[in-house]
């Protein structure tokens, strides 16, 4: 096999683990537009709260520790303890199903039948209040996030190839463990929203709101329970890119990697977030690989938002978004 | 008029009527300045079919949306089962076993037939959100007794066909069918019908007749239904509420009903001869 063959398969599968992580984000907004109508600015900082907030539980460290110390002149940092990682994991759900509470309680309450554009707005503002409250419970400081995946390159990986190929591909363990996680949570989503009253309730309000009234189903409590969800589901997504890159201010960003994968597998479709994830992880790679020397490289920067502007341009509902008909 | 049924009652074909299920009292209900309803009064007896008529904009869907909670009076009490109602949400209506369809119909388009007629028994199902997420087994129980009480339903309504179709892809008919289905599935005390047949052919109408009338007979269900149709209500319903401009005209049996002669002149016409 010719090595530019193999090269490029290896670009792919890097493109694969990748593409998984993007549908990790763009799957947080798929669940809140799909239930609510709501696109949800904040989904990226929300990651980036929950992986603060992880770390904070699991390095011991005091909430609003500057705070305190500024107004009692006090010294404190640091509780003394830190938590095994499953607990941590678990505060920091409860945290953001604490949250998704308040979002409900506190803000989209008092917008109930409000324009889109309205919630919309509502959501930057809630994106800006997180990112300062994160900074001020946990600190601005880059962290290092340990969730005990190993990092590195993969043995396993590098030496199935070899013997196959002659060749060992270079993949890192902690996104092959992503990439199963994701796999993991992807399918429990899909089996609880198909298979369990709650997750029924969940598709019934994503269809007609008024006839979920009629059955019976309370939209707050719905409300709650996916904004619940979309806030585990952006506890994966910070959880995986912080072990990866530190847990910083820039993680927020990773929500605008979103937006391309949104576009193209549709707003509305959770196979759709995925499966688009994917065709920008994996395309991004292979075009820097094969056209990234003649034009320069770094087109990973731009591919996936030019993909997107394709996509606009020739399908704008996406791949699997539904198709709005005017009926005249 | 006064209406003249006495309270508990077998009528002509054998039916028991009960006592009183629900009653509205001094109902009335404005947009802005506008008066959908005014001061209304009357009562539905349990195991009744109770019709409410009236030409294009009286008030009716205002009186079924207020029956169901998605309107909320400005004046007036809701009497459920001897006790005042406080003013409550959609879905707590829903719960205390009033159940609905809609004038325009409002199915789960993207759910299959199935899956509509389920979410009907979303609270007759107990298991608590965990033992639900995780599939324990009472759950699963649960899901399959409820599961044999919809497809009873859906033999019922003659829809075994379609079980699995998404609903988007029924026509109107068979949609307005499943959605008499979903609302039954609840096993409602009072089960509310806003023009069961509207936009339907002669042949689709009377199968909706034969179906109502089956399911009051069936499941003693009662049923307050909406309809445009003189000739459908005349014959389904026990008793029959005429509004006209958001005033009650008439109320008491199809046949008192017919001879008012305010519902004649607001409703049915006048003769020029």
């Amino acid at each position: 096999m010719p090595d530019t063959m193999l090269f490029a398969m290896e670009a792919a599968l890097n493109g694969l683990t990748a593409g998984v992580m993007y549908a990790l984000v763009a799957l947080g907004f798929v669940l809140i537009f799909k239930a609510s109508g709501i696109f949800n600015f904040s989904q990226g900082v929300m990651a980036l709260f929950a992986a603060l907030t992880l770390v904070g539980l699991q390095s011991g460290q005091v909430p609003f520790a500057h705070l305190i110390n500024a107004i009692f002149g006090t010294r404190i940092h640091y509780f003394g303890w830190t938590l095994p990682t499953l607990v941590a994991i678990a505060g920091t759900v409860a945290v953001m199903v604490a949250f998704a509470w308040l979002v409900e309680r506190y803000i989209f309450r008092h917008l109930v039948n409000q324009e889109p554009i309205i919630l919309f707005m509502a959501t930057i503002g809630l994106a800006y209040f997180l990112e300062g409250l994160g900074d001020v419970m946990w600190g601005a400081e880059v962290k290092r996030l340990d969730v005990g995946i190993p990092q590195g390159m993969s043995g396993t990986v590098d030496d199935l190839t070899f013997a196959w190929f002659g060749y060992g591909f270079y993949m890192d363990t902690l996104e092959l463990w992503a990439a199963l996680i994701a796999g993991v949570l992807v399918l429990s989503l899909i089996l609880f929203s198909q298979y369990t009253k709650q997750g029924r309730a969940l598709r019934a309000v994503a269809d007609d709101h008024q006839a979920a009234l009629s059955v019976g189903i309370s939209l707050r409590f719905i409300w709650v329970l996916v904004w619940s969800m979309a806030g585990i589901v952006a506890l994966v997504a910070g959880m995986m890119w912080g072990a990866k890159s530190g847990v910083q201010f820039s993680l927020s960003l990773i929500a605008l990697k979103a937006l391309p994968v949104l576009i193209l597998g549709g707003f509305t479709s959770i196979p759709g977030a995925i499966v688009g994830g994917l065709i920008i992880g994996v395309g991004e790679r292979l075009f820097d690989f094969f056209l990234g020397p003649i034009i320069g490289g770094a087109t990973e920067n731009w591919f996936a938002y030019m993909l997107a502007l394709v996509f606009l341009l020739f399908r704008p509902q996406g791949l699997f978004g539904e198709k709005i008909i005017e009926r005249v | 008029m006064l209406d003249t049924q006495p309270e508990g009652y077998v009528t002509a074909d054998g039916r028991k009527i009960g006592g009183v299920l629900m009653e509205m009292k001094n109902i009335t209900l404005r947009f802005g300045g506008v008066v959908a309803i005014k001061d209304i009064s009357f009562d539905i007896r349990e195991g009744e079919i109770r019709a409410i008529i009236g030409p294009n904009g009286a008030g009716k869907s205002s009186m079924l949306n207020v029956i169901s909670g998605f309107y909320h009076p400005q004046e007036g009490e809701v009497w459920y089962k001897g006790e005042r109602r406080p003013r409550m949400r959609p879905y707590e209506v829903a719960r205390q076993g009033i159940a609905r369809t809609f004038q325009n119909i409002a199915l789960f388009e993207g759910m299959s037939v199935l899956d509509n007629i389920m979410t009907g028994r979303l609270n007759h199902m107990s298991a608590g959100f965990f033992k639900q997420a995780l599939w324990w087994g009472p759950a699963a129980k649960e899901e399959a007794e409820n599961r044999e009480k919809v497809e009873k339903i859906i033999d019922f309504l003659e829809i075994q066909h379609i079980r699995k179709t998404p609903v988007r892809r029924l026509p109107y008919g068979l949609k307005k069918r499943v959605e008499l289905a979903r609302a039954l599935s609840a096993e409602p005390s009072i089960l509310l019908l806003d023009e069961p047949m509207a936009g339907m052919n002669v042949e689709e109408k009377e199968d909706m007749s034969r179906f109502i009338l089956d399911v009051n007979d069936e499941f003693g269900s009662t049923i307050v239904l909406i309809e445009h149709d003189m000739g459908v209500v005349m014959d389904l319903s026990d008793r029959v509420v005429v509004m006209d401009y958001g005033k009650k005209i008439g109320d008491g049996s199809p046949g008192e009903v017919r001879n008012n002669e305010e519902v004649i002149k607001a409703y049915l016409g006048v003769s020029h001869d």
